[in-house]
């Protein structure tokens, strides 16, 4: 289980999360939406340690993650996969190499760094891309291939960043089936940070509404659906008032 | 204005403190060879082998020149054959590791810089931390013993070939004899002036690649960012490398 207990972060001046609670339960997906600079991604980086809360903590699996020293931090993140916004694809490797370089870290055989590549790869529908480096694939593309770096690591969870910013919708749709067939699949709890609300809908068990820092609303897809929250309505309709 | 002052003073305990805790890190990081130590192998090729054109050419010009400019100064006053006591003390001491490791400052610096600054804007080095990689054992520590090792090893390469390119200078161009030239070169030769030359260069390679990879990890922003850090990168190489070439003058010689 991952669990934010009251998390403060600030960049300089310019307050960010202003006490950010939520838990997200083991097995579930979780769609945490709001407006783009409200600090979505900066909560998914605190679930890794890659930023620390200035007051508060994150929680996962018992352990408060700002309290992990660097083996501790190497544990945790050896069990939890990161789908980046821009999928920050490793741009000298190939794509073989880029899902093999967390696995290596693990210890594993050859074969059997080869045999999850491949299987990772044909869940993304990318067999046959393993030669080529990630300047030669598209955008949706590269999301995948990051999603099958996430998925061969057999995480307890995947946390994705904006997968679907910036692609075509029928790409989108390919985006969202994957996450939720990696779901299916693997059994992985996952966190998903969106503005997508079609995607949301798409993937989440719940919805959380990040807004001026905290949670604003967290339910089922019909709860947040049939909200009478105003902000949250306003935004899952998109209307500009 | 004393508002501004104490900013400014602030800033600048804080970049030293920045300083003092990547070069902490890099320590710490040392230990872990089964990380660094394939990267390490690509980088010394990377910094070895594809510096060693642009790092001789200037070696040839400067061996030409210097030997051209000391018969200049000795006609007429000096015995000739010192033209090969100047060429290869200043080839050895002084102009094959500064001029060398300004040319390497601009060309491993600032690549690592921008390399490594592309990195960070494009979240590469997040995801490297995800898959639970230290980026100081696998992108620092590579970067900084490549340099130290392949220095000195570029840059006696760049001393023999301004040596060789001054002597080929006296024998076409100023009439000396090869017994003449080597003469002078070994006149007032002591093992000293290669080893100081080589360990000097040792530590341009660790103070250029240190600074290459610190700017470059502390890049901010996009493509604005990633241009402002190569630039930095070689302004504080550049500068560095001449404080560190007068600090061990004054400590060695």
């Amino acid at each position: 289980m991952i669990q934010f207990q009251d998390v403060h972060k600030a960049f300089g001046p310019k307050p960010v999360l202003t006490g950010l609670s939520l838990k997200i339960a083991d097995g579930e997906t979780l769609v945490i939406i709001g407006y783009s600079g409200t600090g979505k991604s900066v909560a998914l980086k605190h679930i890794v340690g890659l930023l620390h809360p200035d007051a508060g903590d994150v929680i996962v699996d018992g352990r408060a993650v700002s309290e992990l020293d660097r083996d501790g931090l190497t544990e945790l993140r050896q069990g939890i996969g990161y789908v980046f916004q821009f999928a920050a694809l490793f741009d000298s490797m190939t794509v073989a190499d880029n899902l093999a370089l967390g696995l290596r870290r693990r210890r594993l055989s050859d074969e059997e760094i080869d045999d999850r590549v491949r299987e990772a790869l044909a869940l993304v529908d990318l067999s046959g891309t393993e030669e080529r480096l990630p300047a030669e694939l598209s955008g949706g593309m590269r999301k995948r291939v990051g999603i099958a770096r996430a998925i061969a690591l057999r995480p307890r969870y995947i946390l994705y960043d904006e997968p679907t910013t910036g692609l075509d919708p029928v790409t989108s749709a390919v985006i969202d089936r994957l996450m939720v067939r990696t779901r299916e699949h693997l059994g992985v709890t996952g966190v998903v940070v969106t503005h997508d609300m079609r995607s949301a809908y798409t993937v989440g068990d719940r919805i959380a509404m990040l807004y001026e820092g905290r949670i604003r609303q967290v339910g089922t897809v019909a709860e947040i659906q049939e909200t009478e929250d105003p902000v949250v309505r306003q935004f899952i309709e998109g209307r500009p008032e | 204005m004393i508002e501004a002052i104490g900013r400014r003073a602030v800033a600048a305990v804080e970049a030293v403190g920045r300083v003092g805790h990547f070069l902490m890190d890099t320590v710490r990081a040392l230990p872990d060879v089964a990380t660094w130590a394939g990267p390490a192998i690509v980088q010394m090729r990377r910094i070895g082998v594809d510096s060693i054109p642009v790092t001789l050419f200037i070696a040839a010009f400067t061996g030409v020149v210097l030997a051209l400019q000391a018969s200049y100064t000795f006609t007429g006053t000096v015995p000739l054959y010192f033209v090969g006591t100047l060429v290869g003390k200043t080839m050895m001491l002084e102009l094959g590791p500064v001029l060398a490791g300004l040319a390497l400052a601009g060309r491993v610096g600032a690549s690592m810089a921008a390399e490594l600054g592309t990195m960070k804007v494009t979240e590469q080095v997040d995801a490297l931390e995800t898959l639970a990689y230290d980026p100081q054992s696998y992108l620092v520590v590579p970067r900084v013993l490549a340099g130290t090792v392949m220095f000195p090893m570029i840059i006696a390469f760049a001393i023999a070939t301004g040596i060789a390119t001054g002597w080929l200078t006296s024998l076409v161009l100023l009439d000396l004899s090869t017994p003449d030239f080597l003469k002078g070169l070994k006149l007032f030769y002591r093992f000293k002036d290669t080893w100081f030359g080589l360990f000097k260069s040792a530590t341009f390679g660790a103070t250029i690649t240190l600074v290459g990879c610190s700017v470059g990890l502390s890049t901010r922003g996009g493509a604005e960012g990633v241009g402002k850090s190569t630039t930095r990168a070689v302004v504080y190489s550049a500068v560095l490398l001449l404080l560190l070439d007068a600090f061990w003058a004054v400590l060695l010689l």
